[in-house]
């Protein structure tokens, strides 16, 4: 029975003791493990969810590139397309034009070709009529002289003139 | 609640350091009963037969009982100071004065006051001698009637008490001083032994009982913790710093159990105080007839609380010396053959019994504390 009645010195001394380890521990040794153990806890925390958003922008950047990849193809298709079409379009002009040009020339040629004709037909014309001239002068005066004389005259510019 | 990881968790150290603490135990305690034995015939020589049988339960009780001497070994004790307040004075001597005498037959004077002692209890000693030669007048229960002093000595429980106080603090404020010192790196050393219980009462006993407001009681809970643990083990030590039995004794769980009550009497909520006054959400003479009931209902945790403890660190040490004393009871050797193991075997048990109880003391203050400032929807 004697165990079961508290002795007051030990009650005295348990209660003193004990307060002061809960106040002491309470002070040095509880609130600096705490706040590391919840400070470490925060912290792995926090790298997790770090390196799951650095996990996700990784995805997002190479979404990304995939993207810029394929704009950047297609741009390029476009951009070979497009000169290509410039080509094209360059050559057929300088096919026109040059057929234009050509023609354009060959029609000055004719035209200067008519022109030379022309004016080569209208110096000939200019010719004869001198030369008519002279003839019918030379006649005119053979006749003046001897009439077999002046037929033979007329016989032999008559030649010349076919041989002309 | 799964708490079998900490049990797994350096099994194998566990079963070194128990089987070196059963080969002390049982060298410790065999020279320790074997000596009593020897003067209980020494004292009883020339008494009737009856009396020279080994008395098994004197024997337990004696050793789980507090003390003024410390043994150490064979006939060798320690006498521990004895500071008594008689009369509204302090008195101090050493137990050595009393020259080994527990059963009133030596009395010690100093400053003008006469003390005896029996079984480890100082009174003021009577006048005259009875006629067993003990200055003390004995009831019909053999038990002394004189008054005694109040009684503040150092006794063998009040020195483990210290010596658990000192232990603790030099093993939590090195850990805590190895956290500011290691910041934001990985535990090492003591500190990572220590981490996975701290993490233990914070996520298993605080958390789920407390919810989130339990960071205003880690401190109690894991001191008292620690406090129970150690101490438990230091009980099972059977020489000099430990085999003191601190947390059997009806004192100390009675202090602890106190604090668990204040502290869940002071953070009591109004909800808490509804529901024991006036238990919403039942019929007025039902509302009448729980009040004193959950009235007794506080009362009855805290005391469960320091029973519990005590009893079942009681029991241990009584068992344990039991099996070891069977041997002495049948007085021949061949009992050691069975007792021995036994003995171990319930050791072993006590092991785990030691952190068992200091876990269940603490979640169950946890538990009480949570009823009192949970708050209701």
């Amino acid at each position: 029975m004697d165990l079961l009645i508290p002795e007051v010195g030990l009650v005295v001394f348990q209660t003193i003791a004990f307060l002061l380890l809960m106040f002491l521990l309470g002070k040095f040794a509880w609130k600096p493990v705490m706040a590391a153990i919840k400070e470490r806890e925060q912290f792995i925390d926090d790298s997790l969810n770090k390196a799951e958003l650095a996990n996700q922008e990784m995805a997002r950047l190479a979404a990304q590139n995939e993207d810029l990849m394929k704009q950047a193809r297609a741009e390029r298709d476009e951009i070979l397309k497009e000169a290509k079409k410039l080509k094209d379009n360059i050559v057929n002009e300088a096919k026109t034009s040059a057929q234009t040009e050509g023609a354009k020339l060959i029609e000055k040629a004719r035209i200067e070709i008519e022109n030379q004709k022309k004016a080569a037909l209208a110096e000939l014309k200019g010719q004869v009529s001198t030369l008519s001239l002279d003839i019918a002068e030379r006649v005119l005066r053979s006749q003046l002289d001897d009439k077999a004389k002046q037929q033979d005259l007329v016989n032999s510019l008559l030649k010349d003139v076919e041989l002309n | 609640m799964d708490c079998s990881h900490v049990f797994e968790f350096k099994f194998n150290r566990l079963i070194v350091v128990f089987t070196l603490f059963s080969m002390f135990l049982l060298v410790s305690l065999g020279a320790k009963a074997q000596v009593d034995t020897l003067h209980k015939v020494e004292e009883t020589h020339g008494e009737t037969a009856e009396k020279k049988k080994f008395e098994i339960g004197k024997f337990a009780l004696h050793h789980i009982a507090d003390s003024h001497s410390w043994h150490v070994i064979g006939e060798t004790y320690i006498g521990l100071p004895i500071v008594l307040f008689a009369d509204g004075k302090v008195v101090t001597f050493n137990d050595n004065d009393f020259n080994h005498d527990n059963d009133a037959k030596v009395v010690v004077e100093k400053d003008g006051q006469r003390f005896v002692k029996m079984h480890e209890k100082i009174y003021f000693a009577s006048a005259t001698a009875n006629e067993h030669g003990q200055y003390v007048e004995l009831n019909e229960k053999h038990h002394p009637e004189n008054k005694r002093p109040l009684d503040f000595s150092l006794t063998k429980n009040t020195c483990t008490l210290l010596l658990s106080v000192v232990l603790l603090l030099v093993v939590f404020i090195s850990v805590g001083n190895s956290y500011k010192k290691r910041h934001g790196k990985s535990p090492k050393g003591l500190q990572s032994w220590v981490e996975p219980i701290i993490l233990f009462v914070r996520d298993d006993i605080a958390k789920p009982n407390l919810g989130h407001k339990y960071e205003r009681f880690m401190p109690y809970l894991l001191t008292v913790f620690f406090f129970i643990w150690f101490n438990n083990m230091l009980g099972l030590v059977p020489f000099l710093p430990g085999g003191a039995n601190l947390t059997g004794n009806i004192a100390v769980t009675m202090v602890l159990a106190v604090i668990t009550f204040l502290v869940t009497v002071f953070n009591g909520n109004k909800h808490y105080w509804k529901h024991i006054f006036w238990m919403p959400g039942v019929p007025v003479p039902m509302k009448i007839f729980l009040m004193p009931l959950e009235l007794i209902g506080i009362f009855t945790k805290p005391i469960a609380l320091m029973i519990r403890l005590f009893a079942n660190i009681t029991a241990g040490h009584i068992l344990v010396l039991s099996l070891i004393c069977l041997i002495f009871v049948f007085n021949s050797i061949w009992v050691s053959a069975a007792s021995i193991p036994f003995a171990i075997f319930i050791g072993g048990i006590e092991l785990m019994v030691a952190f068992i109880q200091a876990f269940i003391f603490t979640i169950l203050s946890a538990l009480f504390i949570g009823m009192a400032v949970e708050e209701h929807h």
